[in-house]
């Protein structure tokens, strides 16, 4: 049996994943990816605890997560596909309108 | 000594670990996105591991089904595949780096020193299906996030089509 530790230290090194995504890519739906990435470790934490304490709550919880994913997904790439239609790029280096 | 669980465990870490990193160093977004696709079956399997089925196939319909979808679609609208416009360069390495180094170390900490209670034999819920207690936290006490949830996705959808849409096109183009 994998102790707890393992996939608590595997979805933080995940999460360090995303986190890198985040800040060094350009690419708007690459920085994205990476947040799903972030999601879904966080996703693997809860799951874990949920496993380990033997309680279904944890589980639960994951489904609202996945219901925000969704939601987030779903109006983040409207927003991008928008910005590109206006500005004909999604670097995020140049998508500065509310940069003062 | 390693037994087949253990295997398992590695294979799927070593699944998710790789295609993350295409994920986020990937010069070519589409390789991405299909990276993107390993580490989502590979934690499904995780999730199997752990012995949430129900939730592994819900994964597996809302990630790999509906999210990677919608992302790849993304890329099909916004990159002129025609044109090598697709690639995606990288910026400030350094300090991202150390500020990622930092998370990873705050984090590995406190999961270390913190002194987690764990149900000291086999859980109950590693020998059934998970469906029915999830089922059942949903319809009674946390009936109302469970609504309030399905009122977020149709008010996330709506506000979609209202972004995306195209308004009096051809002044664009």
């Amino acid at each position: 049996m994998i102790p707890l530790n393992y996939y608590l230290l595997f979805a933080a090194f995940l999460f360090s994943v995303g986190v890198v995504g985040v800040l060094i890519r350009r690419n708007a739906i690459i920085v994205f990816m990476c947040i799903e990435l972030m999601l879904n470790s966080v996703n693997l934490t809860f799951i874990a605890f949920s496993a380990f304490m033997g309680n279904a709550i944890g589980q639960m919880f994951v489904f609202f997560v996945m219901t925000v994913a969704a939601a987030e997904a779903a109006v983040g790439l409207a927003i991008i596909i928008a910005l590109f239609r206006n500005k004909k790029t999604i670097n995020i280096d140049q998508i500065n309108l509310l940069k003062w | 000594m390693l037994n087949l669980y253990d295997y398992i465990f590695y294979f799927f870490a070593i699944v998710i670990l790789g295609s993350s990193f295409v994920v986020v160093f990937s010069r070519n977004i589409v390789h991405s996105a299909f990276a993107l696709l390993f580490t989502f079956f590979g934690v499904a399997g995780f999730y199997v591991l752990l012995s949430a089925d129900f939730l592994a196939i819900t994964q597996l319909l809302v990630y790999v089904g509906g999210i990677l979808v919608l992302l790849l679609f993304g890329v099909m609208l916004t990159n002129n595949i025609v044109n090598v416009e697709i690639k995606s360069g990288t910026m400030q390495t350094l300090p991202a780096s150390l500020i990622a180094a930092l998370i990873a170390g705050l984090l590995c900490g406190i999961f270390y020193v913190s002194n987690w209670y764990l149900v000291p034999t086999t859980p109950e819920l590693l020998n059934n299906t998970t469906a029915v207690a999830i089922g059942y936290a949903f319809i009674t006490t946390w009936i109302l996030p469970f609504e309030v949830a399905s009122v977020v996705l149709l008010v996330a959808m709506i506000g979609a089509v209202i972004i995306a849409r195209r308004e009096k096109a051809p002044e664009v183009e």
